[in-house]
């Protein structure tokens, strides 16, 4: 087998951009927020500032190895995610290591993360800590549900499992995005998006009004920077899987921003519109709206 | 000191049936003392670091005090404190500045000690209001600290009894020059005088029953 070096390059390149747009993005979706409560909210670069500032600290202690590797697979969740996926459809450079079966590569990368969130954060010791991450494997468990549905929905309808060919197969207009061809596991899913951004309604489990900040309750300096360097790298990751299985991808990077900032402004107007779920009424939520709307889809197809 | 029941030495029984013995003190708190830390070799990248710190001061959610209640308006509409870089943090792992809001009562120092070892170098602390800097109008109560500066490091305070959000928003902003100057090194000036710190503290809280530094 042919490796081709020159991508290796290219992939970090991808993840630059996209760790720089992602920081940026998800600042102006505060702003936004900050706009809806009548604020100024944040400068558009505090990202930056605050993670320079967390690698800066000077002093950082740990509770053992795991909890070292929390952040990094944290992190390595994102970019893997990232990196195993048709970033921009129909561009050498920026499919990275999309192959033929990728879908249910990205399927596991989603999660891959928060069990390893789970694990330092376990490691930790902090009670709060352990519980926000129960809190959390359970929602984001349960929100996976009716995601995991419309992804098979969708991998039936197109007969496919790759990311590259499901793209291709929504070319050529509106008309043919999933949206249009396939809107019962776009809903499902989007319900799912809506539980797996941490806004809310359904980021209780991060809420600092809850238990102290849940997961991250003794994470500092780099750590924290690894893990918000993730939170910007993340959201978009899995947007761009949102909008390879249901938007009709992005031909370029522009078409590529527009569509991942639109995605996320829509959980953000979900999430300044309604106020926290408690976790148990979440589970309830996906389970009542979100599975039956999945297997709907399946049906269907 | 060291009486309470809950901090003596003790057999536990685990779960599966193994007895094994506890030293509450040893094993749930790190007794290394705290190190001077000096910053980035290079000048310029500490200059760089000190910009950044001060555009990111990220506040301890604690409390103290009636000033406890002039920070809540800063998050509101009316002076939002967000716009400059101001936000707060509930866990003191992830914050590095802490405001002690008011006069302290010994029994809250004790938390408040805590809560400060527990932070990261670099760390500030502001003493908000006169409780702080000479007990205010609790100068005679037989509970409170006078001198805020005697048992923490303190590197700004804001005086007012009690101060606007208005002062404490110019607070920030003078904060930022003093840590932008590189002289908000609390944090170590906290380790290299640690003997005179504990024993001012120690010299109020009198049922110590916790290690003499605990992260
Ligand atoms: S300075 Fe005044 S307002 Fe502030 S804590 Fe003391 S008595 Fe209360």
């Amino acid at each position: 087998m042919d490796f081709d070096w020159m991508k290796i390059p290219y992939a970090f390149l991808t993840v630059f951009i996209v760790v720089n747009y992602g920081f940026l993005m998800g600042a102006l979706i505060q702003k936004i927020g900050a706009r809806a409560g009548r604020r100024h909210g944040i400068p558009i670069w505090q990202y930056y500032l605050d993670v320079i500032k967390n690698y800066g600290l000077r002093s950082s202690i740990t509770h053992g190895v795991m909890f070292y590797l929390g952040p990094v697979f944290r992190l390595s969740g994102g970019v893997g995610l990232l990196l195993f996926m048709p970033v921009i459809y129909g561009s050498y450079m920026f499919s990275n290591f999309s192959f033929a079966g990728d879908l249910i590569l990205a399927l596991y990368f989603v999660f891959f993360g928060t069990l390893g969130m789970a694990l330092g954060a376990g490691e930790s010791g902090h009670p709060h800590a352990a519980i926000g991450v129960t809190r959390g494997l359970q929602q984001v468990s349960m929100a996976e549900l009716p995601f995991a549905m419309a992804v098979f929905s969708v991998a039936l309808q197109y007969q496919t499992l790759s990311m590259t060919d499901i793209v291709a197969a929504q070319q050529g207009g509106l008309a043919n995005w999933t949206l249009f061809t396939n809107p019962i596991a776009v809903a499902a899913a989007m319900l799912a998006f809506l539980g797996s951004m941490m806004r809310p309604p359904f980021d209780v489990f991060i809420a600092p009004q809850e238990i102290p900040i849940g997961p991250p309750t003794e994470y500092h300096s780099s750590y924290l920077a690894l893990m918000q360097t993730n939170r910007a790298i993340f959201p978009v990751a899995k947007i761009v899987i949102y909008m390879n299985l249901f938007f009709g991808g992005a031909g370029s990077w522009p078409e590529l921003f527009v569509k991942v900032f639109f995605l996320y402004l829509f959980s953000a107007f979900v999430g300044v519109c309604f106020p926290r779920f408690r976790v148990e009424q979440s589970v309830r939520f996906f389970l009542v709206w979100g599975v039956p709307l999945g297997i709907l889809s399946i049906m269907v197809v | 000191m060291m009486t309470k029941p809950e901090l003596m030495k003790r057999m536990v029984k685990g779960p599966d049936g193994l007895e094994f013995e506890v030293d509450p003190l040893r094993d749930y708190y790190c007794e290394a003392p705290p190190t001077v830390m000096p910053g980035a070799y290079i000048q310029i990248v500490e200059d760089f670091f000190n910009w950044a710190r001060s555009q990111s001061l990220w506040i301890l959610g604690f409390g103290t005090g009636c000033g406890a209640i002039e920070m809540r308006p800063l998050m509101t509409p009316r002076f939002d404190a967000y716009r400059f870089g101001v936000a707060w943090r509930p866990t003191p792992r992830q914050a590095n500045l802490f405001i002690i809001s008011g006069y302290l009562s010994t029994k809250t120092l004790k938390r408040a000690i805590r809560a400060y070892e527990q932070m990261q170098n670099p760390k500030y602390v502001i003493g908000l209001g006169s409780c702080t800097i000479n007990g205010g109008m609790y100068w005679d109560s037989y509970n409170t600290i006078k001198k805020l500066d005697e048992y923490l490091p303190v590197d700004l305070y804001i005086a007012g009894c009690m101060p606007r959000p208005e002062a404490l928003l110019a607070g920030f902003e003078e904060m930022k020059k003093i840590i932008r100057a590189g002289k908000a090194e609390g944090a170590n000036q906290y380790a290299e005088n640690f003997a005179w710190y504990k024993a001012n503290q120690k010299r109020v809280i009198h049922d110590w029953d916790m290690p003499d530094y605990n992260w």
